[in-house]
């Protein structure tokens, strides 16, 4: 299968095998009206398989949701065709507006204008907890 | 400034300072009763309290200050719909020092972010209750002469105590802790403590669900209330509460130094019969709750003698 190359864009690659739909999903891509392919289940020496998103445009992506769903992601700029920039992501310490904070008692649920801010915890168990309540964040406590 | 909303914004050597303070305050109150005159705390209550906001109140009076009170979320603006950020940016044109108690979690933390005077946690749902640490380690520290190298056992409700949590996370910073976790299965600490907190620290502790053999080796026994709605169902609420009442033949095989504590109020988990025991603190802890909120209400306002 054949997937055209970009000319300006951004390559998000290394993406953990059935992560790029989320990841797609987080990152707003459906909203762009530019070329977006998402290519699932390459094959990789590495890493098995893995899924690629490509962006034929310049964008702002978001480092904290990329890091918080796949923190080995590496992100490639792009530019006159040419891989300009690697980026490795790695865990980012602060997520805010990523996720929100499941806990029907925590102060985030009555108070709509707050952001919802998760601090990372446990880099090496990824544990993020909610700045406010302290939940953790996929809510399982 | 600086705020109070978790136990941990204090260090251990800010702590043995306000218990130093504290100290001070119980050998000479005199020296302490003007140091706050015209200051003004707003204790802000959204939540029914009785012990805390006297506490509170009291405090501020005996260091010579004022108190402006709110109690009760239906009388305030906060009924209104008016948010926790906005109440704390408006109570800081007429207030020096906030306590506030709040029924959603994190709520004093929002107020600390826009009060532009410092806000103290005076308890935030299940989530957190600094102050009543303070006034556990002072008991501790008082009745022990020490805050390490001791036995903690805790009993009872370990699972929704907050009082336990932020106790357990306070003692886990000192050297020679061991804690022995008394509780019903239903009611274990849950695992985030165990991982995050005392094996982070390298903190010894146990497991038992039998409070009369973990008895003997325990300098200190913070008690707390096995609720009935706690349980799944009835039949093991029966079975368990009376595991976990302390009666005086429960104290058969305790040491004769041990310090029986209880953050208060008490249904019935600890007879009345024991209340002269000179193991029992529970009303010393009361006591020391309003000389450790002193002790802060001076730090946080940075005035001294």
């Amino acid at each position: 299968m054949n997937i055209d190359s970009i000319k300006n864009g951004i390559v998000i690659d290394h993406i953990t095998a059935g992560k790029g739909m989320e990841l797609y999903r987080l990152l707003s891509l459906g909203d762009l009206d530019c070329t977006v392919a998402l290519i699932k289940n390459v094959g990789s020496k590495k890493m098995g398989k893995k899924d690629i998103i490509k962006i034929d445009a310049d964008i702002d992506l978001s480092m904290d949701i990329l890091g918080y769903v796949d923190p080995n992601v590496t992100v490639n700029v792009i530019r006159e065709g040419k891989n300009v920039e690697k980026r490795r992501i790695g865990l980012p310490e602060r997520l805010t507006d990523v996720i929100k904070c499941k806990n029907p008692r925590c102060i985030t649920t009555t108070e709509q204008e707050l952001s919802h801010v998760f601090v990372l915890t446990d880099k090496k168990a990824h544990v993020y907890r909610c700045l406010y309540c302290e939940a953790k964040a996929d809510g399982n406590e | 400034m600086r705020n109070l909303i978790d136990i941990r914004d204090l260090s251990t050597t800010e702590i043995d300072e306000l218990i130093a303070v504290a100290n001070d305050i119980i050998a000479n109150p005199g020296k302490y009763s003007e140091v706050c005159r015209g200051k003004k705390l707003a204790t802000l209550f959204f939540e029914p309290s009785t012990r805390t906001r006297l506490s509170f109140e009291a405090a501020m009076y005996e260091l010579g200050g004022n108190v402006l009170s709110v109690a009760g979320g239906n009388s305030s603006s906060a009924a209104k719909g008016e948010s926790v950020a906005d109440t704390a940016k408006t109570v800081s044109c007429y207030a020096d020092i906030i306590a506030m108690r709040h029924p959603k979690e994190g709520a004093p933390l929002v107020a600390s972010m826009n009060a532009s005077i410092p806000v103290i946690n005076a308890g935030d749902g299940g989530h957190n209750h600094p102050t009543q640490t303070l006034a556990d380690l002072l008991t501790i520290s008082r009745e022990k002469g020490r805050l390490g190298n001791l036995t903690v056992g805790f009993c009872g409700d370990l699972k929704f105590g907050r009082t336990v949590h932020s106790l357990i996370a306070a003692l886990s910073r000192y050297t020679g802790i061991k804690i022995v976790l008394i509780s019903p299965t239903e009611l274990r600490v849950p695992d985030y403590i165990k991982a995050e907190v005392m094996e982070k620290n390298a903190i010894p502790y146990e497991e038992t669900t039998d409070l009369l053999s973990a008895m003997p080796e325990l300098d200190i026994l913070y008690m707390t209330r096995v609720q009935r709605e706690r349980f799944f169902n009835e039949e093991d609420y029966l079975r368990l509460k009376d595991s976990y009442i302390l009666t005086p033949d429960k104290l058969i095989g305790a040491k004769e130094d041990l310090s029986i504590l209880h953050p208060l109020p008490r249904v019935n988990e600890i007879a009345v019969a024991i209340d002269n025991d000179p193991r029992a603190c529970y009303f010393k802890q009361v006591f020391n709750g309003k000389i450790m909120r002193m002790a802060l209400i001076m730090k946080l306002l940075e005035v001294t003698v």
